[in-house]
């Protein structure tokens, strides 16, 4: 059984980083990023099976894949922070000349990105890729893909997602970051998609969800009843309910910090309501 | 001066198709990925030989190109394929961010391209696709002459690590270069010896530059006849050699002269030895319903028009 005490930790650190890295520069997307923090944590230190160091081909191990780029501030501290790269690089976020690009990219070299992403709607064209090549490969390990709710209204996600069920991928899990925030408002006033869950299992796939997307308890049981469904001729899905702007409350229950850094003020603010646990970097 | 023979009429894509053939046999990490159009791209044989290595994706041009970049992950070379419209407009952020930017080793090959397409009419008939593809950074980018030509670069890139265009067509063509010859990415071929013009040329309209080089020597005109076969990187080195000696160029490609060939070429010519240069390709226009030979004729790009724009150049020189 995992410790749930010791990954809520993990994930106190992760949110102080997260927004640590977005006020240095003054830019970047803390709310996705804090909204998501519990389930890099859960997939990086729990779930996921990984090898020791980065290579990009990841034969025999897990993959992740994150297709909306702009949370790259809880990818980068989590990553970091399982021994990817320094933890100290989390200084060089947004900076010139920086590894840490302000959306996650393979061109710098950065140890643990396998794709560009930040354009939306990519990422699980990418993962069902990633997910063929395992089955050519033999390997049995899975792909894991995270995508924004809104993200799901471009295109190219209905045809991998048309194209994963027609195909049998079973050997991924993809989860559907469920805010209901976009820039310009609520999904549902920019872009209301209805069931989520009907269209995917219209789709073909098994879905689940986690409606409790911030419990730590609760992702990392989803997550290992997910991965119990892969293998049985179906993609899987997960609807991740989560709070944008989780763990700092003036930044919850809002899109308003979709891509906005906090002041000095607010910096303080949002720190003290979580503590230093790995060691600021 | 040195002649070609045509080996008989053949399109360029089923020398792609025979070039995947060879592949599948030689090369077990290459799989093709075909968005609906595997007839079309003459993948049949790959498919029914190496099923397991083929992925019909659908009409679904941009999944198709994304589950490439992600196949390479593992060490798969995927060879993404439709018609050059589906293959580079319709999909261009998922090429740009998902294959360049991402350093991806995908093959994006792309069939039917330009006027020759025939009677579809513009809205398959590419003619802006070398300009927007070599414009990504890192992008390798080729359009072969023939059949012959069009499967050793189809092999050859399958060597190279790193994102590439090849660009083909559906016509049949004369198929003059060496069969199962070498194919060196980069490095232009010298076809024809002259002193007078440099003709340099792609795709299909390198059989017309030397058609156009016979009709010229008839005249007393010396003419020097370079395939370009790689638009990105461009041989400087065989372009500029070749105009110290001509002092004048012609370029020829089935393609808009903004962002093509021709202007990769002028730019070369612009920094290093500023000499006329006149261009045959389509002049920033769409093009329409017709036979192959008829687009050809009306748009300009045919032998008649390249011993035109020598005379043009020649004039100026």
């Amino acid at each position: 059984m995992p410790n749930i005490k010791e990954l809520e930790d993990f994930v106190s650190q992760v949110r102080r980083d997260i927004v640590r890295q977005v006020h240095q520069v003054s830019s970047g997307h803390p709310g996705g990023s804090l909204g998501c923090a519990e389930f890099f944590v859960a997939l990086y230190q729990e779930v996921m099976k990984r090898k020791e160091g980065f290579d990009m081909d990841g034969k025999g191990e897990d993959l992740f894949f994150l297709s909306n780029g702009h949370i790259s501030p809880v990818f980068y501290s989590v990553l970091a922070r399982s021994g990817y790269f320094p933890v100290d690089e989390l200084n060089t976020f947004r900076k010139i000349d920086s590894r840490l690009q302000g959306h996650p990219t393979t061109h710098e070299g950065l140890p643990g990105i396998r794709i560009a992403s930040g354009s939306l709607g990519q990422g699980l064209s990418v993962a069902l890729g990633a997910a063929q090549t395992k089955k050519l490969n033999g390997d049995d390990n899975l792909v894991y893909s995270l995508h924004g709710d809104g993200e799901l209204q471009e295109g190219q996600n209905w045809e991998a997602i048309m194209y994963a069920a027609a195909n049998k991928v079973d050997n991924i899990i993809a989860t559907v970051d469920l805010n209901g925030q976009q820039i310009d408002g609520s999904t549902d006033d920019v872009l209301n998609m209805g069931s989520v869950r009907a269209k995917f299992e219209a789709f073909g796939w098994d879905v689940l969800d986690i409606e409790k997307g911030n419990d730590m308890a609760a992702i990392v049981e989803g997550l290992k009843e997910a991965k119990s469904r892969t293998g049985k001729g179906k993609p899987v899905c997960i609807l991740l309910h989560t709070i944008m702007g989780n763990g700092v409350d003036f930044m919850m229950y809002t899109h308003a910090w979709h891509g906005k850094a906090p002041n000095d003020e607010q910096l303080e603010k949002a720190l003290a309501q979580n503590p230093e646990t790995l060691g600021d970097y | 001066m040195k002649k070609f023979t045509n080996s008989g009429n053949i399109d360029t894509r089923s020398g792609f198709g025979a070039g995947m053939d060879e592949l599948g046999k030689t090369h077990e990490d290459v799989v093709a990925l075909c968005a609906d159009l595997t007839g079309s791209l003459k993948l049949n044989d790959f498919e029914k030989n190496h099923p397991e290595r083929f992925f019909q994706t659908g009409i679904a041009e941009a999944n198709m190109i994304g589950m490439a970049a992600g196949m390479t992950i593992g060490g798969k070379i995927p060879y993404a394929t439709t018609f050059a419209n589906f293959a580079t407009g319709r999909v261009y952020d998922q090429i740009r961010q998902s294959v360049a930017y991402s350093g991806k080793n995908v093959k994006i090959c792309a069939s039917h391209a330009g006027l020759t397409l025939g009677e579809d009419g513009a809205t398959h008939q590419i003619l802006e696709d070398l300009g927007l593809m070599k414009m990504l950074p890192g992008m390798t980018v080729i359009n072969p002459c023939d059949f012959n030509q069009t499967k050793a670069a189809t092999i050859a890139i399958a060597d190279y690590d790193g994102p590439v265009y090849l660009r083909f067509g559906r016509p049949s063509v004369p198929n003059f270069t060496e069969k199962d010859g070498k194919f060196e990415i980069g490095k232009a071929l010298h076809l024809v010896d002259g002193s007078d013009v440099t003709i340099i040329a792609t795709g299909h309209l390198v059989w017309h530059a030397l058609e156009a080089a016979e009709q010229l020597e008839e005249k007393g005109i010396s003419a020097e006849v370079i395939n370009i076969h790689t638009i990105k990187p461009l041989d400087e080195e065989a372009i500029l050699n070749s105009v110290k000696k001509t002092r004048c160029v012609v370029t020829c490609e089935e393609h808009n002269y903004l962002g093509g060939l021709g202007e990769s070429v002028a730019g070369v010519l612009a920094k290093n030895d500023p000499v006329y240069q006149e261009f045959i390709a389509t002049n920033d226009t769409f093009g329409e319903s017709g036979t192959p030979a008829e687009l050809m004729e009306k748009y300009g790009l045919n032998t008649k028009s390249i011993v035109e724009a020598v005379n043009r150049v020649l004039a100026k020189k």
